[in-house]
């Protein structure tokens, strides 16, 4: 007999099924992925997810025979009451009881839920998005590299010179080879002066004290104030580590003209901008403002559930922004990101007072302002709605400005691109 | 060894080590061949850990195969159900090959490892070679290295034309599988002794010639069909070798569109489906036997104090879940527990040499009080499958004890009858009626390709035969035929013919998608 200990086997040989396995599965993986955007918080979207599966197309047939037709004779075991002769009432909903026979491959898999990973989770999250694979893997990567210190080096450039380390082992050295200090030399530069003027001279204990100050002057030329080995430079190392603080502001308008469908794109959208930045920056506050006529601050749930009734002024959530900013996020401390979602309705003169609170009081603040009309796939692109027109000069101006109409969830990712193709330059600006 | 150490355990607490593992399996297999007298291939034992095993469940059991999505399928299924605790897993999992591969998980305890041991390492092993179906069927010796070698294919065939186009085929194939089977053994001749026994004849009809024979009218002799589009047909069919039950068979044969590597990849399969076809026909014998022998063996191991009261307990709460029988109206009732069936019949038999009844002798007259339980047996693991083992051997007492019963259902009427049930009448028809449940060719559907219309359309036409009037499922017949028709490449129908009638009940008919 041979025993063999196959638990160090390499681990999860079944991987290749299982990539079929979601490739053919994909359909009902994507509806799943849907569905749980929906329920997902935005800050929320980095996370596994189950998936049931109910497709026809998953099931494999073969010729079996159906339950519904013909004579047959069973056997059943457990026979209480019956004696021959007896009959029974069929149960509802078939040949039940019929338990010789499974279902032909022995057991009924129709339904039945399995997890997704976070990555293949996010795969088909940006898939939808049509993400190029650059970005995906930056995305999924969960820290970026930063330099940190990392101790000191006898080596580096000029800019790095640790000046304190470098006296100190200087002095040491200094000591250890005893350096005549100044005052020393000074000392008895005077004594001699003063020898030299008494009458009458000490010659031989003149010539003694210059020997002596020519033997100092000599030891302080050999060994150097500061000498290549007692310069310290500091190290610095590339280590992965998230970035500061940054908050996003998800502006939305919720008047009745925006549906379900326009509000489910933009919080792909809000989503996407929340993942972006919580790869740069160690924590991203979210807050919600929405607005039709006057605007509030609303947790995420009243953000994307509650249509309220009425017309739309922009401002008023530019305004409550602006006095949040104020308030609680300093620029000083925090990043500020605003996404501001809308199908482009605005009160005609509502929009100078817009441009005017964008223009002077928040662009200043942000380090990207982003606005996303969202319209219906069958709507007219050329219409220009109110927002769209007024903001366009705003967007020549600025360039942390962008802005862009989406219909699908795939055209949501130019704005990402421009966002953070535009990325380096602020990145002195923190 | 045993002498020394009668007395003492071999193990008293739930570890295990490789060590202690070699020293039960000694003891195990000195009871199993030494005293009981089985004959089995060496054991080669594996020990893996819980996702390992959920990995060969996904892989129909067998180490090394190919790469498809079902088995992805599979794994997901069984991993989801074991996560949330709906499903134990398998203790074991042991591969019909010669050395005979048992795998047992990691974390079995130590009565739990002898337990597997006993019953695969012993039992089924015993089983595999020597039950006639396996030796007919299956090639324990080469079976390994011929999933390598269908892995590999596999793997160069995606590299060659593509992960999808052979997911395709494969589909295909599995969709077919239980059509993949060849039920009776061919017997080959070759052209050789064919034209030997021609000339044989020609010599034995020149030696006997009688002029007298050439006065005797012709006209009994059978004439060859005078429609020469019959005749075509019929030489079609001849050249097709129809009508033909194994439709991967035919079809990796003659189907005309089917490139070389397609051809390969159903000729796979079907060797597949060829190798597990006794495991599905000797399901309650294999398990029964391997059930019986942990039983008796873990007995005997008390019996010498090899191992404690303690295991002992442990093993007879695990046995008894194993040989369950859930009453037919039970919420966990799945049809008949082939491990309480096979056990119950072969204690029974092992009961019926020792201590028989009048009853006994006057039913089995044959081996009741013979003496030798084990002959006996191993005589029935030799030679029967599922269905004649239990025309042969289930008992009264064993009807009586499961209170089987057997019920008519005939799909017009909103009653079920009770034909028989564990009476003096009802024993010979339940026994009948249970044997004809487990016997796998007459259970499944009865489909030969008829004519495939060469010259024509190439239509295939494929037949079920129906009995009893039970007709095939039909979205399931459809989807299956849709896969018949991809690899046929043309136009096919399935005609549900009545068996005793003739009449043609149904018909499908699907083409191939472009």
């Amino acid at each position: 007999m041979d025993i063999i200990d196959r638990r160090l086997n390499p681990k999860a040989k079944s991987l290749g099924n299982r990539q079929r396995f979601l490739r053919r599965a994909k359909a009902e993986i994507r509806e799943s992925v849907r569905d749980a955007l929906k329920r997902r918080k935005v800050s929320d979207v980095d996370a596994g997810e189950k998936v049931k599966i109910r497709s026809k197309s998953l099931r494999e047939p073969s010729f079996g025979l159906g339950s519904g037709t013909g004579k047959r004779d069973f056997v059943l075991p457990g026979n209480k009451e019956f004696s021959v002769g007896d009959v029974i009432r069929k149960p509802e909903g078939g040949a039940g009881g019929s338990g010789s026979k499974g279902s032909p491959d022995g057991e009924g898999e129709d339904d039945f839920v399995f997890q997704l990973t976070r990555d293949e989770f996010l795969d088909i999250f940006f898939e939808d998005l049509k993400l190029p694979n650059l970005v995906k893997a930056k995305l999924k990567s969960i820290a970026t590299p930063e330099r940190i210190r990392a101790g000191i080096s006898s080596d580096g450039s000029p800019s790095r010179l640790n000046k304190v380390r470098t006296m100190r082992n200087s002095l040491a050295r200094r000591i250890a080879l005893r350096r005549p200090k100044v005052s020393e030399v000074e000392e008895l530069e005077q004594l001699i002066a003063v020898l030299e003027a008494e009458s009458p001279r000490d010659e031989e204990r003149i010539n003694m004290l210059r020997a002596r100050l020519a033997r100092l002057n000599f030891v302080r030329k050999i060994v150097a104030y500061i000498d290549p080995i007692d310069l310290k430079y500091n190290r610095f190392e590339r280590v992965p580590r998230p970035k500061t603080q940054a908050v996003m502001f998800c502006l939305m308008d919720v008047s009745a003209s925006m549906t379900e469908q326009l509000k489910d794109l933009a919080k792909r959208f809000f989503m996407l901008l929340h993942l972006f930045l919580s790869r740069h920056y160690t924590a991203v506050d979210v807050v919600f403002i929405r607005h039709t006529t006057e605007a509030q601050e609303v947790d995420e749930e009243t953000f994307f559930r509650d249509t309220e009734t009425g017309g739309t002024v922009i401002s008023t959530a530019l305004e409550e922004m602006q006095r949040i900013v104020k308030e609680r996020y300093p620029v000083d401390d925090w990043n500020i990101y605003a996404a501001q979602a809308s199908d482009g309705h605005n009160f005609d003169d509502d929009m100078e007072r817009c441009l005017e609170l964008l223009n002077n009081d928040l662009l200043p603040l942000c380090q990207y302002f982003a606005y996303i009309e969202v319209a219906p796939e069958d709507g007219m692109p050329s219409m220009q709605s109110v927002a769209w027109s007024g903001y366009t000069e705003v967007a020549a101006a600025n360039p942390h400005f962008a802005m862009k109409r989406v219909t699908n969830p795939g055209e949501i990712y130019p704005v990402f691109r421009e966002l953070f193709a535009a990325q380096p330059a602020k990145e002195a600006r923190r | 060894m045993s002498g020394a150490k009668a007395n003492r355990p071999l193990f008293e607490k739930a570890d295990w080590d490789f060590d202690l593992i070699n020293r039960t399996y000694d003891a195990i297999s000195e009871i199993g061949v030494g005293e009981m007298g089985l004959n089995i291939y060496p054991n080669q034992i594996e020990v893996i850990t819980a996702e390992q095993m959920l990995d060969a469940y996904a892989s129909i059991g067998m180490p090394n195969m190919y790469r498809h999505w079902s088995f992805g399928k599979h794994f997901a299924r069984e991993e989801a159900l074991y996560r949330k605790g709906a499903r134990a897993l398998a203790y074991e999992l042991v591969i019909n090959s010669d050395p005979c591969i048992n795998y047992i998980m990691e974390e079995n305890t130590m009565t739990m490892q002898t337990l597997v041991m006993a019953h695969a390492a012993m039992g089924h092993n015993h089983f595999f070679k020597n039950n006639y179906m396996f030796r007919q069927w299956t090639d324990a010796t080469s079976i390994l290295d011929y999933l390598r070698y269908a892995k590999d294919y596999i793997v160069e065939c995606e590299q060659k034309v593509g992960t999808e186009r052979v997911e395709m085929v494969i589909d295909s194939a599995h969709a077919l599988m239980n059509q993949g089977i060849s039920r009776y053994p061919v017997h080959r001749r070759s052209v050789r002794a064919l034209r030997d026994r021609d000339v044989a004849r020609r010599e034995y009809e020149e030696a006997t010639y009688n002029e007298l024979w050439r006065t005797v009218p012709r006209s009994a002799l059978p004439k060859p069909p005078p429609d020469p589009e019959a005749r075509a047909n019929l030489k079609d069919s001849e050249a097709l070798g129809l009508p033909q039950e194994n439709l991967l068979y035919f079809l990796e044969k003659h189907a005309p569109k089917l490139d070389e590597w397609q051809r390969e990849i159903l000729r796979i399969v079907r060797m597949l489906a060829q190798y597990f076809y006794p495991q599905r026909q000797t399901k309650v014998m294999n398990e029964g036997c391997a059930t019986f022998c942990h039983y008796e063996i873990m007995n005997r191991l008390y019996d010498k104090g090899l191992i404690t009261e303690g295991s002992m307990l442990e093993f007879m709460h695990s046995h008894s879940s194993v040989v369950f029988q859930p009453r037919f109206e039970d919420r966990f009732y799945s049809g008949m527990n082939p491990y309480a069936l096979g056990f119950a019949m072969m204690r029974d038999i092992q009961r019926m040499c020792l201590t028989p009844t009048e009853e006994d002798k006057a039913w089995f007259p044959e081996f009741a009080g013979n003496g030798d339980p084990m002959g006996t047996l191993k005589e029935a693991w030799a030679d029967y499958r599922d269905d004649s083992f239990i025309q042969q051997y289930l008992s009264p007492k064993v009807i009586r004890d499961f209170r089987l019963f057997s019920i008519h259902d005939s799909s017009d009427s909103p009653f079920v009858e009770v034909k028989s049930i564990h009476d003096e009448t009802g024993y010979r028809r339940v026994r009948n009626a249970l044997a004809a449940q487990y016997d796998s060719p007459a259970r499944d559907p009865d489909i030969q390709v008829v004519s495939a219309d060469l010259a024509g359309g190439r239509r295939l036409t494929l037949q079920h035969r129906v009995r009893n009037g039970v007709l095939l499922e039909k979205e399931q017949c459809d989807r299956t035929l849709q896969h018949v028709a991809h690899l046929w490449g043309y136009r096919v129908k399935m005609a549900e013919v009545d068996n005793d009638s003739g009449k043609t009940l149904k018909e499908h008919e699907a083409l191939p998608l472009p």
